[in-house]
């Protein structure tokens, strides 16, 4: 086997899972932030309580994500992220008041929770914004100009709203009663314009990126990508469908919206794959020239091979303990 | 004189991150073992005032533990936003190192923790003590993994550099590099003394303030048993640490002496103003032959001058004062803790207002020798990044110092008030009667009546 060709491509494979369970999992704990200052202040806490054993582990993978790219790609680690300085910088800063807001709040003397609670919504809403500023920047091939600029501003946009549809769908499967009835209705208010972002996203991407519009627009290689397109829709008009006709979310089915939001994520990330790959830096710079050398990689594989399923087994173990619903008896 | 190029602003913003964030592993690396400790003697002996104590330090753990993830997810983007020639150089060796503490130490930590604070009515106590002693192996694997990196940094083994780019030749070179262990022991040794400090000192002023519940004096002596220990150990780990310094990283110990011209019979500079435009100590109080015996142990030992390596050293002054405040604090340690020992358990006596006051005194004390301990190492390290192989300056991104002011100022601003709203909250914790303490809720609203229809 050639391991030279190999590797790289088995590291960007696990860099992408890693960003993409990281937006799954991070997402709805950011979509609680974004969704706190709508709700009273009991509800708050459950809220929180609902996020309060994962958020830690969630925000471990995107450090994992960042990190394979620093193992595996050192040459565009340092170029991506130099690049990025501002958007990560802002993320950075927003993912530090999210986390210690999280904790304070709990510990805080009565009167200071509610600046607790809006520090911790306003660094998630730090955190989705420049997430999807970078993802702008990322795509746009790290290009500075205007229309660059713009772009990223749309996919700004565009993440905070999958964050809080992903975060309402949380607290379909996690909460009851009057909670769940106003989760259905936050979800039920951000899927259109989360719909319309990611349509906007994607009309503009192939404009903006040449190295993506001949890949999606070439005959016949371009048809290969049309599964994505068409089973996307398909998912989310059953996402509308769920939504508003609520009968199987109201009948203990309530993991469904969060199911078709993970499959309609992984769709996204198999389409932003197939359109950047082999490439590391669009239209710069491929995975096989950034890769360490073979001897590192290795060295890691091995690492990764065993630890990483051993990291899903006692993830699933915990999310099992902590499944079912959450309520506010919690005096210990 | 400073002038604010981007390279000595990026080295200010690395060092105010990464000086902030040790603050917080500095304690929960300890505390970790602290609260294993406290849930073990639970289970063993009933005794309900461990149970307690864990309750009450659990909630400071998992403050602590928040703030040390989210500095620490800093750092790891820094690496690429502010010093990118360092990965595109040495990111064959570095990457692995902090890939391994990613997989095998963050996710260990960060899920476990999960149930160590919210699990313990859904678990049983088995599992709940497991979470807890993973928690604890998941700190420490995680200090490992980062002093391996370090240590390589300042005595690099183990590779071969081709067309500028690092190689690995053999890993287990790379991991086990030469200062690796004294630096591994001297950090845990170090962490344990932050945690039981800080415990033992909170717990002297609940005592003070008679806002204690009975448990606190229990607290207060395993702390003093601790700390009677840590406190003499890491003297002697700190002096085999610096013998290793002084064979293979000679102008950090030059420095760290204040001594600037080679020669035999070298004094030891207790104070002094190291003055680089001179090349002189000003103001030395000196002890005859000290430095050349601590060093060689040989009163008449050669000691190499700063001298030596002109252009080539760190910059003195910084280096020669924290080295000065790093022992200064321990010697306060050795002496508070054996005095708390020595009125506990020689005299038998409960803890007089003395004591107290001077124990709570140093609560903090771990932090100013944790820190004044990693200035010595890190300013001792300049100018490379990695040791007579690589500067620092040539591995520095190309910002501009408008855009390093405003994000340093950024951080600045956050560390401040974190740094303040965290004491704050340690402060109204510890001044809480203990009886109210118990009723504190961990996380209002914790999970707690599973049902089978789960998500997720």
């Amino acid at each position: 086997m050639d391991l030279e060709f190999w590797l790289p491509l088995f590291f960007a494979g696990a860099m992408g899972l890693a960003l993409l369970v990281y937006v799954v999992l991070d997402g709805y704990d950011l979509g609680i932030g974004l969704l706190l200052p709508f709700a009273d202040d009991s509800e708050k806490d459950i809220m929180i309580a609902a996020i309060g054993p994962f958020w830690d582990a969630n925000e471990t993978w995107i450090v994992l994500g960042i990190g394979i790219l620093l193992i595996a790609f050192p040459q565009a680690h340092g170029q991506i992220l130099t690049a990025m300085y501002i958007p990560v910088t802002l993320m950075l800063m927003g993912l530090i008041l999210r986390g210690i807001a999280f904790d304070f709040r709990a510990k805080a003397i009565a009167h200071k929770k509610d600046m607790w609670n809006a520090i911790f919504a306003f660094g998630s809403l730090v955190t989705a914004l420049s997430q999807g500023w970078m993802l702008g920047t990322y795509i746009t091939g790290l290009g500075q100009t205007g229309i660059n600029y713009l772009f990223s501003v749309l996919i700004a946009v565009t993440l905070p709203a999958l964050y809080i549809v992903l975060g309402a769908a949380w607290l379909l499967i996690k909460t009851e009663d009057a909670l769940f009835d106003k989760a259905m209705h936050w979800a039920q208010k951000s899927i259109l314009p989360m719909g319309v972002a990611f349509l906007l996203v994607s009309i503009a991407t192939p404009l903006i990126s040449d190295t993506i519009a001949d890949k999606w627009f070439s005959f016949p290689d371009g048809l290969k990508l049309l599964p994505i397109p068409l089973l996307s829709t398909a998912v989310f008009a059953g996402l509308l469908w769920l939504l508003f006709d609520q009968k199987a979310l109201r009948a203990g089915r309530e993991w469904l919206l969060y199911g078709g939001l993970i499959v309609l994520c992984i769709l996204a990330a198999l389409g932003l794959a197939y359109s950047i790959l082999p490439d590391i830096i669009i239209g710069q710079m491929t995975i096989w020239e950034s890769a360490s050398s073979t001897k590192s990689l290795l060295f890691t594989f091995w690492g990764t091979a065993i630890v990483l399923p051993a990291i899903i087994v006692y993830t699933f173990f915990v999310y099992r303990i902590f499944s079912g619903k959450t309520t506010a008896l919690t005096y210990e | 004189m400073i002038d604010l190029d981007p390279f000595v602003l990026s080295r200010i913003q690395f060092a105010a991150n990464i000086s902030f964030h040790i603050l917080f592993p500095a304690i929960t690396m300890g505390l970790a073992w602290i609260l294993l400790f406290f849930r073990v003697r639970y289970t063993s002996t009933g005794d309900k005032h461990w149970e307690n104590a864990y309750h009450f330090w659990v909630k400071i753990f998992a403050l602590s533990f928040a703030i040390g993830v989210v500095s620490g997810i800093t750092m790891s983007f820094q690496f690429g936003t502010n010093w990118p020639g360092f990965m595109e150089r040495t990111g064959n060796i570095s990457g692995p190192l902090l890939g391994y503490e990613v997989l095998t130490a963050f996710f260990l930590e960060a899920t476990f923790l999960g149930v160590m604070l919210f699990g313990k009515n859904r678990v049983s106590n088995k599992v709940h003590l497991l979470s807890c002693a993973l928690v604890a192996v998941g700190t420490s694997l995680s200090a490992f993994w980062i002093l391996s990196l370090n240590s390589w940094m300042q005595t690099p083994a183990g590779y071969i550099i081709e067309d500028g780019v690092f190689h690995v030749d053999s890993w287990t070179a790379v991991i086990f590099n030469p200062s690796f262990p004294y630096r591994l022991a001297h950090m845990m040794a170090a962490t344990m003394l932050t945690a039981a400090f800080l415990v033992m000192g909170v717990s002297a002023w609940r005592m003070k303030q008679k806002v204690d519940g009975p448990g606190t004096a229990k607290i207060f002596k395993a702390m003093v048993v601790i700390t009677m220990l840590f406190a003499p150990l890491q003297v002697v780990i700190g002096d085999l640490h610096g013998l290793n310094t002084l064979k293979h990283q000679p102008a950090k110990i030059a420095a760290i002496e204040g001594v600037w011209e080679t020669h035999r019979g070298v004094p030891f500079t207790v104070f002094g103003f190291p003055d680089e435009a001179t090349r002189t100590t000003r103001f030395a109080l000196e002890i005859p032959y000290a430095a050349s015996w601590i060093l060689t142990h040989d009163i008449n030992g050669e000691v190499r001058g700063l001298n030596e390596f002109e252009g080539e050293h760190p910059p003195v002054a910084a280096v020669f004062w924290s080295f000065r405040v790093m022992v200064g604090v321990g010697m306060m340690m050795i002496l508070v803790s054996w005095w708390a020992g020595w009125e506990l358990f020689r005299r038998k006596q409960k803890p007089s207002a003395a004591l107290l006051t001077a124990a709570s005194w140093m609560t903090f004390s771990g932090w100013v020798a944790v820190l004044a301990g990693w200035y010595v190492t890190e300013i001792g390290r300049q100018p490379w990044i990695v040791q007579g192989l690589l500067t620092s300056a040539d591995v520095v991104a190309d910002h501009a110092s408008g855009v390093m002011l405003t994000t340093l100022s950024g951080y600045m601003a956050l560390y401040v008030f974190i740094l303040v709203s965290y004491i704050a909250t340690l402060r109204y914790m510890a001044s809480k009667p203990a009886a109210s303490l118990l009723a504190m809720q961990q996380v209002p609203g914790q999970a707690t009546h599973p049902q089978s229809n789960a998500g997720a």
